[in-house]
C-alpha cells in the first residue's frame, strides 16, 4: 500500500511541479507565446521529464556495492546501458563525421545529410559483416570445442568464479561463449542472409513475370500466394519443419538446408506481392512499350529494363525482409526448432542460458550472458530498421 | 442498407473460401510426411501387422480425398482425433485416453485470456501514445518515442520478455516470472500469474499501433477541414479528438485488428519463454515430439484466428468509411 500512497504523492508532487514551472515562467518571460500559449498537458511533459532526467543522474552515480557487501546489480546494469548508449552515440558521430571526409563525393554528400540514428545503423552493420566474415580469426576457441571447465563466469574475476581465459565465461558444456557469439554471427546472420537473397530471388522474378504477362499466370500466381499468406508465418514455418525434420532423417540432409527453403517460400510471398504491385506500375510505362516493339525476349525485359527501375523500393524491402526472416530464424532456434546444435547460433544461446537470469541479483555479470546473445540478434535488426527508415524517408521525400 | 450487407457477406464468403483453402494447404503438407501415420506413432520396431491394424484403425487405407473431407467433417463437429501420444498411452493399456479437443479446449481460453489482457492494457495506450505523438510531433517526446518503439518493434519477443524478467521478476521481485495457471484459480491471482507475459505483448504491439495510429492522424492532419478548425481558434486537442480521430477511426482499427492477429504468432515464443500453459506450448511441444494431428489441429486454429481477425477488420474498416461502401 506505501507503494501506491507514495506513487500517488509523486504524481500530486508533479502536477503542482507543473502547475509552478508554468506560472514562473510567464512571469519570469513577462508572458511569452510560448509560456503564456503552453497547456497544462505540456508543463507537465516538461516536468515530468526534468524528475527522470534527475531520478536517471541520481541512480547512476548510486554506489554498486550495497553496505551488506552484496552487488546492487540495478545500478550497474543501468551504468552499462547509459555508457553504451553514449559510446553509440560518440561512435556513431566519429563515423558520419569520418564518412563526410572520406570517400566519394556522393557517399560524402551522402553522410551530409544523414541522421545519426541512420549512421549508426550504418556502422553496425559493418562491424556485423566484418566479425560474420573474420570469424574464424576473431573467436579464441572453436565453436563446438568442449574446454576444460563448464559454467565458468563472465567477467574474468577468478575470485568470483571467473577465469581469465574466458572474458564472458563458458556454458552449461563448457565452450566458450565469447567464441560462439562470435561465431553466433557467421550462422545467424550468414543463413538469414542466404534466405533472404533466395526469397527475393525467387518472389522477385515471379512477381516481374507476373507483372508482364498477367493473364492466366497471374491469376494463379496471386490467388496460391494469397491462400499461404493467409498462414501466420511463424506459425507454417513451424508445421512445414515439423514435416521437414521427418524428411531429414530419411534423406540425410541437414536440416538447416530445409529450414532456409523453408523460410524462403514463406517470405518470398510477401516479396511477390511487392514486386508484382511495382512491377504493375512499371510495365504500363512508355519505355517498356518501345522495348516490346524492339522485340526484346522477356529476360531482357524483366532484368535489364524493370529490374533496375524497381531497385529502390526492393532495396528497402530486403533490409525490411531481411529483419524479418532473421527474426524468424532466431525465435525458430529458440524454440528449439531451427539451427541445430554444433552450430553456435544465438537464438539457442539465449534458450541455453536463460537459466542464468536468476542470478542476477548476486552476479550480476553471469546474467549478462543470455541477454548479450538475446541483444546481438536485437542489435543488428534495429540498426537495419534505423537504416531503412532513414532510406524509405529520403526516397519519398517526406519532411513532414 | 442492402449494399452493405452484400458486402460483408461477400467478404464472410471469401473468409470461408480462405479458411477451406488453407486447412486443404495444411492437409496437403502433413501427408507429404514420407511414410506415414502408422509408422510414426509405432516407430522403428514396428511389425507390419501392426502397422496395418493402426492403419485400418485410423482410416489411413482409404484415398486422400475421401481422408481430407473426413478430417475437414470432423473439425466442423469439434471431433479432432486423438494424438499420438494419447494413442501410445492407450496402446501400453492406459485407461481413458482424452481427445485432441479436451487437450486444446483449456489452453485456447487460457491463450485468450492472455491476448485479452494484453489487449485491454495494449489498445488505449497505443492510442493515446498515438494521439499525443501525433500533436507534439517532431518534439523530444516524439523523437524518443519514435527510437523507443522502432527499438521494440526490432527486438526478437523473447529479448523483451527476458529483460523484463530480469527487472521484475528477478532484480524487483514483483510479479511471477513463471506463469502457473490452473483450473479454479482466482481472477487477481490469475490476472498477477499472466502479467508478465502480457507486459511483453504489450510492449511489442504497442509500438506497431503506436506508429500506425501517428501516422494516420498526421495523415489527416494536411486536410482543409481540420485547417478550417485550427483557423476557428480550436485548442490543438480539440482538433484531435473531435475532428480527426473520427476519420482516423477506420485506418486505427484496422491496425487494431491487424496487431491482435500479429498477436497469436507472437503468442507462441512468449508462452513458451513463460512456460504459460496456453495453445502455443502445446502447438511448440508437439511440434518437438512430432505429433501431427495435434500441429494440424493447432495450425487450423491458429489460421483460422488469424483470418477472422483480417476479415473482422476488412469488414470494420468498409462499414466506417462510406467511400468503401461503393465497389467502383
Amino acid at each position: 500500500m506505501s507503494g501506491f500512497t507514495w506513487t500517488a504523492i509523486v504524481f500530486l508532487a508533479l502536477l503542482g511541479g507543473a502547475y509552478v514551472f508554468r506560472l514562473v515562467g510567464q512571469s519570469v518571460t513577462s508572458n511569452a507565446p510560448k509560456f503564456r500559449d503552453m497547456t497544462f498537458g505540456v508543463a507537465f511533459g516538461y516536468v515530468l521529464a526534468a524528475a527522470l532526467l534527475v531520478w536517471a543522474v541520481y541512480y547512476y552515480f548510486q554506489p554498486t556495492v550495497l553496505d551488506t557487501g552484496v552487488p546492487n546489480a540495478g545500478v550497474m546494469f543501468f551504468r552499462w546501458a547509459v555508457q553504451g548508449f553514449i559510446i553509440a552515440t560518440i561512435a556513431a558521430f566519429l563515423f558520419r563525421l569520418l564518412g563526410r571526409y572520406v570517400g566519394t563525393q556522393g557517399t560524402r554528400k551522402l553522410f551530409r545529410q544523414m541522421p545519426l540514428t541512420a549512421a549508426f545503423g550504418i556502422l553496425i552493420i559493418i562491424l556485423y559483416a566484418v566479425v560474420a566474415i573474420f570469424a574464424g580469426a576473431l573467436a579464441p576457441y572453436g565453436q563446438a570445442e568442449i574446454l576444460g571447465a563448464a559454467n565458468v563466469m563472465a567477467g574474468g574475476d577468478p575470485a568470483l568464479g571467473g577465469n581469465p581465459a574466458y572474458p564472458l565465461g563458458t556454458d552449461q558444456l563448457g565452450r566458450d561463449i565469447l567464441s560462439r557469439l562470435i561465431y553466433g554471427a557467421q550462422n545467424t546472420v550468414g543463413i538469414a542472409f542466404v534466405t533472404t537473397l533466395l526469397a527475393f530471388f525467387v518472389g522477385g522474378s515471379l512477381g516481374f513475370l507476373a507483372a508482364t504477362l498477367q493473364g492466366w499466370l497471374d491469376q494463379l500466381l496471386s490467388r496460391s500466394v494469397d491462400a499461404l499468406m493467409a498462414i501466420p508465418s511463424l506459425i507454417f514455418a513451424l508445421l512445414l519443419m515439423t514435416i521437414a525434420s521427418v524428411w531429414a532423417v530419411e534423406l540425410g540432409v541437414p536440416m538447416t538446408i530445409f529450414m532456409i527453403l523453408i523460410i524462403a517460400l514463406i517470405d518470398s510471398t510477401r516479396v511477390y506481392r511487392l514486386a508484382r504491385a511495382v512491377g504493375l506500375n512499371i510495365v504500363v510505362m512508355d519505355y517498356i512499350e518501345a522495348a516490346k516493339l524492339r522485340g526484346e525476349g522477356l529476360g531482357y525485359l524483366v532484368f535489364k529494363e524493370i529490374l533496375p527501375n524497381a531497385m529502390a523500393p526492393l532495396l528497402a524491402e530486403f533490409g525490411l525482409r531481411f529483419c524479418f526472416v532473421f527474426l524468424t530464424i532466431a525465435s525458430l532456434s529458440f524454440l528449439g526448432v531451427g539451427i541445430q546444435p554444433p552450430l553456435a547460433d544465438w537464438g539457442t544461446m539465449v534458450r541455453d542460458l536463460a537459466p542464468f537470469i536468476n542470478f542476477a541479483a548476486f552476479a550480476p555479470t553471469a546474467a549478462i550472458t543470455p541477454l548479450l546473445a538475446a541483444g546481438a540478434i536485437a542489435l543488428l535488426t534495429v540498426a537495419v530498421n534505423f537504416v531503412v527508415d532513414w532510406m524509405l524517408q529520403k526516397s519519398s521525400g517526406l519532411k513532414e | 442498407m442492402s449494399s452493405i450487407l452484400r458486402i460483408v457477406l461477400q467478404r464472410l464468403l471469401l473468409g470461408l473460401v480462405t479458411l477451406f483453402v488453407v486447412s486443404i494447404i495444411i492437409f496437403v503438407a502433413v501427408n507429404a510426411l514420407p511414410g506415414d501415420f502408422a509408422q510414426a506413432i509405432l516407430g522403428q520396431g514396428a511389425t507390419p501387422e501392426s502397422i496395418a491394424q493402426i492403419r485400418k484403425d485410423l482410416g489411413l487405407d482409404q484415398p486422400m480425398v475421401l481422408r481430407y473431407f473426413d478430417w475437414f467433417r470432423g473439425m466442423l463437429t469439434l471431433d479432432l482425433g486423438t494424438s499420438f501420444a494419447q494413442l501410445n498411452f492407450a496402446n501400453f493399456g492406459g485407461a481413458g485416453t482424452t481427445t485432441i479437443v479436451d487437450q486444446i479446449a483449456p489452453r485456447l481460453s487460457n491463450t485468450l485470456f492472455l491476448a485479452g489482457v494484453t489487449a485491454m492494457i495494449a489498445v488505449p495506450l497505443a492510442v493515446t501514445l498515438g494521439i499525443l505523438a501525433a500533436l507534439y510531433r517532431n518534439t523530444a517526446f516524439d523523437k524518443a518515442a519514435n527510437m523507443f518503439t522502432l527499438s521494440s518493434i526490432s527486438s526478437p519477443e523473447f529479448f523483451m520478455a527476458y529483460v523484463l524478467i530480469l527487472f521484475l521478476a528477478v532484480l524487483n521481485p514483483i510479479l511471477p516470472s513463471l506463469s502457473n495457471i490452473y483450473d479454479g484459480m482466482g481472477f487477481g491471482e490469475r490476472l498477477q500469474k499472466s502479467m508478465l507475459p502480457a507486459l511483453t505483448l504489450t510492449l511489442v504491439v504497442t509500438a506497431h499501433m503506436m506508429r500506425m495510429t501517428r501516422a494516420a492522424i498526421i495523415n489527416l492532419l494536411a486536410s482543409p477541414y481540420i485547417e478550417m478548425a485550427r483557423l476557428k481558434g480550436l485548442s490543438p486537442m480539440r482538433v484531435i479528438v473531435k475532428h480527426a480521430l473520427p476519420n482516423a477511426l477506420a485506418p486505427i482499427i484496422n491496425v487494431i485488428a491487424l496487431n491482435l492477429a500479429y498477436l497469436i504468432t507472437g503468442v507462441v515464443v512468449v508462452e513458451v519463454v513463460f512456460v504459460y500453459p496456453g495453445i502455443g506450448q502445446l502447438f511448440v511441444d508437439s511440434v518437438k515430439t512430432r505429433d501431427i494431428p495435434v500441429v494440424q489441429a493447432c495450425c487450423l486454429i491458429f489460421a483460422a484466428a488469424y483470418i477472422l481477425l483480417n476479415l473482422t477488420a476488412d469488414i470494420l474498416s468498409i462499414l466506417s468509411n462510406p467511400r468503401l461502401r461503393q465497389p467502383k
